[in-house]
């Protein structure tokens, strides 16, 4: 029994599957650098009420495009707001989006490709040809549509951009399932007595989860850059709300004039889809478990 | 063929086919097999003669549609595999008759930990706990030759051969009363091939495991195997111990198979080969489906099927002409 109790820990101790991950991952620096800053981001999104110096929404007309000093360290926009705290809390906007977005067409697509994928035939033929539709359709321009239907607005933004992205789940989920349905180890699975239900679950999803999980990522850094889009152009987040895309879209008129009124919400986007980038990559190639190293 | 009482395994008149668009495959035929407990029989054709079928059919496995059974049935200890339900065949499947497929490589997941995979099969056979599974495991992998620490690592930290052994472990993890190995050893290379079957050898004579052997490796056949079924075109041609095979060969297939065999004694400038090549499954040829290829075929071979006979006990040919030759001498 003690011999088994070591197998055991060692097991869960030395190869767990997300321990595994982590280690692999934290060979590659870009990789942690993204981690890290979406930690930051993360962090900053969520004690935004204490970390922020100043109310996003406090204007200050005596302090107009002030640039950056002590007082304000990232300057102040055209109202006299003071640009970090509405990054600050403009991150909040573009992380929730982000996830949440990613979130909707991860379920949604997911789900029509893993059916798609493991039953095939009619159904199959029946889900791809709508999502070849909507792929017909570039993405920008179906998130416009959308939000344009839905209203403006924080949830409508979410499910404006989740939905244009549905497509590119349910084909990556669909491919992946149908690859591993057709692998010797699934048929062994079941030669030793397994269940339908315990070969998706035990053999075909873990199997799958690599292209999802690098795509979500990946997924979450143009889903941002979506909500960005549709707040310039005025279909996301209204104002006094901070949101990055939007804050772009005050600080245009500026730009000739006062260029850190568009130059540090432009930096915090760019940094944030690079970060998620990094990261992306460095799942890519953690997940593989073919990797050695 | 002989009524006995205590068979494993019988196949009676077993037909397959594959119904596809492009038309009929007449992948088993007419099959007929008896397998006692303990028993090895060697399955010897060419690729696509219906052994995999035949194997897959007894486990139940066949992609159906297009596989379809036209007739005949497949009784194990006495029951009917064909009329189980899904969940009474899962327990079959495993717990009493396990496979062993071709390629190591790929009949691992590769995202979880080998001592895993063997305490799964455990788990679906057998009571217990997980611990009690992950003994059993982690003891199997020892049996094959494994230290149980490295049970931990994943499929592609392990060599091509230690890959099968961890096959091997899990299929006999749950004491199957038979085996099926199909091609065990094709993909690996000839010393691994000659330690993977040493120790199937090994575990068959200590589990008492009756096995049936698919190869097309005739040196494998006489190292282990009891009995042999030759089989062409989904049919058995011959049928018998392997030491009547080895010495008393009679179908022209069987003959053809063995003087394809390189010979180690005398110098050969070329392999003699039979001539033609396998005919087409959606296509066979009338009467004998040998007969095209075969140096003794006469008029009749091609207007009826050959009907098996028993040339000696326990040793059948589908070969009227070699018959009529062996009893006129």
């Amino acid at each position: 029994m003690a011999e088994l109790n070591v197998t055991e820990t060692q097991l869960r101790k030395q190869r767990g599957p997300f321990a595994e991950v982590m280690h692999r991952l934290s060979k590659s620096p870009l990789a942690m650098f993204g981690l890290g800053f979406i930690f930051l981001l993360v962090f900053c999104a969520v004690f935004a009420n204490w970390l922020a110096p100043y109310p996003f929404a406090k204007q200050n007309l005596l302090h107009m495009f002030e640039l950056p000093s002590a007082k304000y360290w990232l300057g102040t926009d055209e109202f006299g707001r003071d640009i970090l705290s509405r990054l600050i809390f403009g991150a909040r906007v573009s992380l929730q989006v982000g996830f949440i977005a990613v979130g909707i067409s991860l379920i949604v697509g997911g789900l029509l490709g893993a059916f798609a994928g493991f039953y095939g035939g009619t159904l199959d033929n029946m889900i791809m040809r709508v999502m070849d539709v909507l792929l017909a359709i570039p993405q920008t321009l179906l998130a416009i549509a959308i939000a344009a239907a839905l209203g403006p607005g924080l949830y409508n933004l979410m499910i404006a951009v989740g939905i244009s992205a549905v497509p590119n789940y349910a084909r990556i989920v669909r491919g992946s399932v149908l690859s591993i349905r057709g692998m010797e180890y699934v048929e062994a699975a079941r030669a030793v007595g397994s269940s339908d239900l315990r070969i998706i679950l035990r053999h075909i999803i873990p199997n799958s989860m690599a292209p999802i999980i690098v795509q979500s990522t990946l997924g979450v850094a143009s889903a941002i850059l979506n909500a960005a889009g549709l707040s310039f152009i005025g279909l996301g987040i209204q104002p006094p709300n901070p949101e990055w895309g939007a804050m772009l879209s005050g600080g245009r008129q500026y730009i000739r004039d006062f260029p850190h009124l568009t130059l540090y919400p432009g930096l915090a986007i760019m940094l944030t889809i690079l970060a998620l980038n990094f990261l992306g990559d460095g799942l890519r190639d953690a997940l593989d478990p073919k990797l050695k190293r | 063929m002989s009524e006995n009482k205590n068979l494993l395994l019988e196949i009676k008149d077993l037909t397959i086919h594959y119904v596809t668009e492009s038309g009929r495959v007449h992948a088993v035929e007419g099959l007929n097999l008896e397998l006692a407990p303990g028993e090895t029989l060697g399955f010897v054709g060419e690729t696509g003669a219906g052994k995999t079928t035949t194997a897959l059919g007894i486990m139940r496995l066949l992609p159906m549609p297009p596989a379809k059974i036209i007739s005949g049935d497949i009784l194990f200890e006495g029951e009917s595999l064909l009329s189980k339900n899904e969940s009474q065949m899962r327990a079959i499947r495993g717990g009493k008759i396990a496979m062993i497929f071709q390629d190591p490589m790929t009949s691992l997941d590769p995202v979880v930990p080998v001592i895993e995979q063997i305490a799964e099969m455990v788990e679906l056979h057998q009571k217990g706990t997980k611990a009690d599974a992950l003994k059993r495991a982690g003891d199997m992998l020892e049996l094959v030759g494994i230290p149980r620490e490295r049970g931990v690592a994943y499929p592609h930290q392990f060599s091509g051969g230690m890959k099968q052994r961890v096959v091997i472990a899990i299929a006999l993890a749950c004491d199957p009363t038979l085996l099926i190995a199909d091609e065990p050893t094709t993909a690996l290379d000839v010393t691994i091939q000659a330690q993977v079957l040493e120790l199937m050898h090994e575990l068959k004579e200590k589990f008492k495991t009756a096995m049936i052997m698919i190869t097309h490796d005739l040196g494998i056949v006489a190292e282990m195997c009891d009995k042999v079924a030759i089989m062409y075109a989904g049919r058995v041609v011959e049928y018998g111990t392997t030491a009547m095979i080895y010495n008393h060969r009679l179908h022209p297939y069987t003959e053809g198979l063995f003087n394809s065999l390189p010979d180690l004694e005398s110098e050969q400038e070329e392999l003699k080969v039979i001539h033609g090549l396998m005919p087409d499954p959606t296509n066979l040829p009338s009467g004998c489906c040998f007969h095209p290829r075969c140096p003794y075929a006469t008029e009749d071979c091609s207007k009826s099927a050959p009907a098996m006979a028993e040339v000696a006990p326990g040793h059948f040919v589908a070969c009227p002409v070699r018959v009529a030759e062996l009893k006129n001498n």
